[in-house]
């Protein structure tokens, strides 16, 4: 049987190599999608709670938490497309328009 | 057999995200990130959460991860211009730093963490027992979720419009 702080541990684990996906990559779509990453250890941390309360409200919670992420990945997206329009490409590292 | 089936979803999320942070194509990188969230998808089936298993394979592997590959094949990004930069040792011995004391101080709290499994009827994590506790306890977070999903399909035709 596994136990609650086996399913903690790899939700810490996935959401560390999210973090840093976010902190060392420049590339836009890379980013966004150790964000997405990050989202999905969270979800596993509610889901496995749930499990082990017995109660149903993580999995609620990553219900909501899925439709705002679909949410985030359309409006993320659509930025990333006008963005590469106006300075053909989506290295964040470049975006200083507003100064260092 | 459980615990052979959590080292294998396990290891799997694992292995491929780590694949998905490193690689310098943004092709390789989403899909190895569907692998993970199909991992992610074999774990919450282990939790009897059946309704997000589903949610997750439809919405996470399949709606979300089409779309960004979509974006990604019509961006047309070549490999040159997403090179990695470099993690200086400086900020790697913070990071790892950072890293060491919260795994520390999380382990030591993950130690006390009661972890008997109650047991749980086949109504767990099925549509009719989610849709219960969503539709009473969170109506309110579901009409605003509704309110934002409207927003987003408003504002996204705005801004990935063409601009005469």
């Amino acid at each position: 049987m596994v136990s609650l702080a086996e399913y903690l541990i790899l939700g810490a684990v996935l959401f560390t190599i999210g973090a840093v996906g976010v902190l060392t990559r420049s590339n836009g779509l890379i980013l966004f999608m150790s964000l997405e990453l990050m989202l999905n250890a969270v979800n596993l941390t509610f889901v496995a709670f749930s499990r082990f309360s017995g109660r149903l409200d993580g999995h609620v919670f990553v219900f909501l938490v899925t439709a705002v992420a679909a949410a985030e990945a359309a409006v993320g997206l659509a930025i990333f497309v006008s963005l590469f329009r106006l300075h053909r490409s989506v290295d964040v590292d470049e975006l200083n328009a507003m100064g260092d | 057999m459980e615990r052979a089936l959590f080292y294998v979803f396990g290891g799997l999320a694992v292995l491929a995200s780590l694949w998905m942070v490193t690689r310098r194509n943004p092709l390789t990188s989403a899909l190895s990130l569907v692998v993970a969230f199909l991992a992610l998808a074999g774990l919450y089936a282990m939790l009897q959460a059946d309704l997000l298993f589903a949610v997750q394979l439809w919405v996470y592997a399949g709606a979300i991860m089409v779309l960004v590959l979509f974006v990604i094949m019509l961006l047309n990004l070549r490999e040159s211009e997403t090179r990695p930069k470099p993690l200086g040792a400086g900020r790697f011995a913070i990071g790892a730093l950072v890293v060491a004391a919260a795994a520390v101080k999380g382990l030591a709290v993950l130690g006390g963490v009661q972890s008997d499994l109650p047991v749980v009827d086949a109504r767990f994590g099925s549509v009719a027992g989610v849709a219960e506790v969503l539709f009473t306890r969170y109506v309110l977070q579901f009409e605003i979720v509704s309110i934002l999903l409207l927003a987003v399909i408003v504002a996204v035709v705005v801004l990935a419009k063409r601009r005469p």
